[in-house]
């Protein structure tokens, strides 16, 4: 069905036909929006899930954890500080196994206060053992929704995903968006290690040194598999909707001298320059990056790099920057741009690439390379 | 319910635990569970209960028992409870929560549980104390106790949770000790009777942290009762009945320091601070029974 929706509603439509059992949420700007249209949705009946209003995001990841562990199907969503503040459970999640899902509206940090993009908050959530997919449009937001709770819960997984949209360049931002019915494109969801009281079990309890090494690289081992089953998910998704995506969306790419690298709406807008810089025989390409973990191997061989990333480590760099030059040789220029949700047009995009200088880092807005 | 030979002989916390000798967390707990039965999970957020259940692939525990982080307990309770309703399961979710994982780092948690009237019982054992990690002052430690972050004794009062806790106005809240277990079997059986949330605190004195020797558990918290220093009673729908043993102690308590000399925590306690000990446990009588008066 056709309609027009915000990044925001686009996930909570997509939620609404996954039908969780459990939702349990905090809100915050620019998330606010998901948690009340879902509310909206279970106030009205269209929505079968039980809404837990939480007090706090820690407490949201918490309940999803509690909730999850008995079998059943969670999301939430979040944002920023909201992330942050739930760090302790998302490394929970992962280590427990439990296959939930949330949409993340990525948002600056404070201070000072700043509610607009930057994908700083969910690569601090790096290293936690979730899967990470960032998206671009309103109806990559739903489709990836959609198909992040079929990877997430399959056996092979069992890990949880977070969505990634920009806050409000995303999730505030109207396009056009057909819905579909997911029919049994998502199973039902079956949690091999759910509780059961006729076979009691102890969780997460006391484990020694000569265990816990197992249980790291059981996720490990789970994070290498879901590269399949991603790959399977995405292809049943294009033969029964009609939408392609894959661990990169690649524009141009193939006789390309020059690629771009970005993440969400940034990856998007690259296309863009992509097309103007072509009309200026610069042979450019765009790979925008959807899937940061696992983290795919990306065909650059002989290519040139520009990576923007709309985030930073401090004391080492930007951090997509950083994975890719842990993949290859190449030099690379990494650019710096949209931190607090900085304007970043496409003409600034084909700028980076025109004025590019390889093996080095450029903030974009400070005049300086490093 | 009169003797403690009416109760389960159904074990569900079976031998071999880690506790510390004289352990009355896992008296409690052992009382608590036969009173739950075997449709029970337990949610248990870091505290010595944690660590008694045995080392991965071992537990003690012959019921399912979701460990979750310091803060959380009640909020993980929460989507546990939520998720069986929903599944039109009635399973008891019970947390079993340390006072540190109750009164300070999952007050939050725990007060936002509350006021959503999620159906759960919890439970804090208070050994006044953070226990597990070697004794250092909590919330819920009292006046003029030693721990190794007070090692002084420490300059402020106990935190009255059952207060914060009434103010939730739960269907169904109590006190009681670990050393009085048919009382405790009762309350248990009661909480778990009421839709929505109850709450039980209960006494654990802790021999290695108050420093008594491991035989007195059941007489250090028959006394911590008759002398005032912790009172039971429940409130049903807001309606408090104190229960008999404390009773009798309003009538007549027994001297405070019959309570305090055998712990090592209160060794050279200020009898300035005594007095003010004995203070409120008269203020402490007076409002309860004022209390119940009007109950």
């Amino acid at each position: 069905m056709k309609k027009i929706a915000t990044g925001n509603k686009a996930v909570a439509e997509a939620v609404k036909q996954v039908s969780p059992d459990v939702i349990a949420a905090y809100p915050i700007t620019p998330q606010t929006e998901v948690v009340e249209q879902i509310a909206e949705f279970v106030s009205g009946g269209e929505l079968k899930s039980r809404y837990i209003a939480v007090e706090s995001e820690h407490s949201a990841m918490a309940a999803c954890i509690g909730a999850s562990v008995t079998g059943a199907r969670t999301f939430t969503a979040t944002s920023s500080h909201g992330l942050l503040y739930m760090h302790e459970m998302t490394n929970w999640a992962a280590g427990a196994r439990l296959p939930v899902v949330m949409a993340n509206i990525n948002r600056s940090l404070g201070p000072g206060w700043n509610i607009w993009a930057e994908h700083t908050d969910a690569l601090q959530e790096r290293d936690t053992g979730w899967l990470q997919v960032y998206v671009s449009t309103v109806q990559e937001a739903y489709d990836t929704t959609l198909m992040a709770f079929r990877i997430a819960e399959h056996n092979d997984v069992l890990l949880p995903v977070m969505v990634n949209l920009d806050g409000f360049l995303l999730s505030h931002i109207m396009q056009s968006l057909d819905t579909v019915e997911v029919g049994d494109f998502i199973p039902p969801l079956s949690l091999p290690h759910a509780i059961d009281v006729k076979n009691p079990a102890g969780y997460g309890g006391l484990t020694g040194p000569d265990q816990q090494f197992r249980f790291r690289w059981d996720i490990e081992r789970s994070m290498r598999d879901s590269t399949r089953i991603i790959e399977e998910t995405e292809k049943d998704f294009a033969i029964r909707f009609g939408r392609k995506y894959g661990f990169t969306e690649n524009y141009q790419c193939e006789d390309a001298e020059v690629i771009i690298v970005a993440m969400g709406t940034l990856g998007k807008e690259a296309e863009v320059a992509v097309d103007l810089l072509r009309k200026e025989n610069i042979k450019a390409g765009s790979m925008r990056l959807r899937w940061l973990r696992p983290f795919p191997r990306l065909d650059i061989k002989g290519k040139q790099v520009v990576v923007i990333d709309r985030d930073y480590s401090f004391g080492r760099g930007g951090i997509l920057a950083m994975e890719i030059m842990a993949q290859t040789k190449e030099d690379l220029f990494s650019v710096i741009a949209g931190i607090g949700g900085q304007e970043v047009t496409f003409e600034d995009i084909a700028d980076f690439v025109r004025q590019r200088k390889m093996g080095t880092e450029f903030w974009f807005g400070v005049a300086s390379h490093v | 319910m009169d003797t403690i030979a009416e109760i389960p002989k159904t074990e569900y916390l079976l031998k071999c635990t880690s506790a510390c000798a004289g352990c009355s967390d896992s008296l409690a707990l052992r009382y608590v569970l036969k009173a739950a039965g075997p449709d029970t999970v337990l949610v248990v957020p870091a505290c010595c209960t944690s660590v008694i259940q045995g080392i991965y692939p071992n537990t003690a525990f012959n019921i399912p028992v979701y460990n979750i982080a310091f803060g959380a307990a009640a909020a993980c309770a929460s989507g546990m409870s939520n998720a069986f309703r929903a599944a039109g399961k009635k399973t008891n979710v019970i947390v079993y929560a340390g006072d540190g994982g109750t009164l300070d780092i999952g007050i939050q948690a725990m007060s936002g549980a509350f006021e959503r009237g999620t159906d759960f019982v919890y439970i804090c054992y208070d050994n006044e104390a953070y226990g597990n990690t070697g004794m250092q002052r909590s919330g819920a430690t009292p006046l003029g106790a030693r721990t190794t972050t007070t090692p002084a004794g420490k300059t402020d009062f106990k935190k009255d949770i059952d207060a914060i806790i009434a103010a939730h106005d739960p269907p169904y809240m109590a006190t009681a000790a670990s050393a009085y277990p048919q009382d405790l079997f009762k309350k248990v059986q009661k909480a778990l009777t009421f839709r929505g949330p109850s709450f039980i605190h209960v006494l654990a004195p802790c021999p290695p942290g108050w420093r008594f020797s491991t035989e007195k558990t059941v007489e250090m918290g028959k006394l911590a009762v008759k002398t005032g220093m912790w009172v039971l009673y429940e409130r049903e729908y807001g309606n408090l009945t104190i229960s008999a043993q404390s009773k009798a102690a309003m009538k007549k308590a027994l001297p405070l320091e019959e309570y305090l000399a055998p712990q090592g925590r209160f060794k050279g306690i200020d009898p300035k601070t005594v007095e003010i000990l004995r203070q409120r446990i008269a203020k402490n009588f007076a409002k309860l029974a004022a209390e119940e008066a009007g109950s």
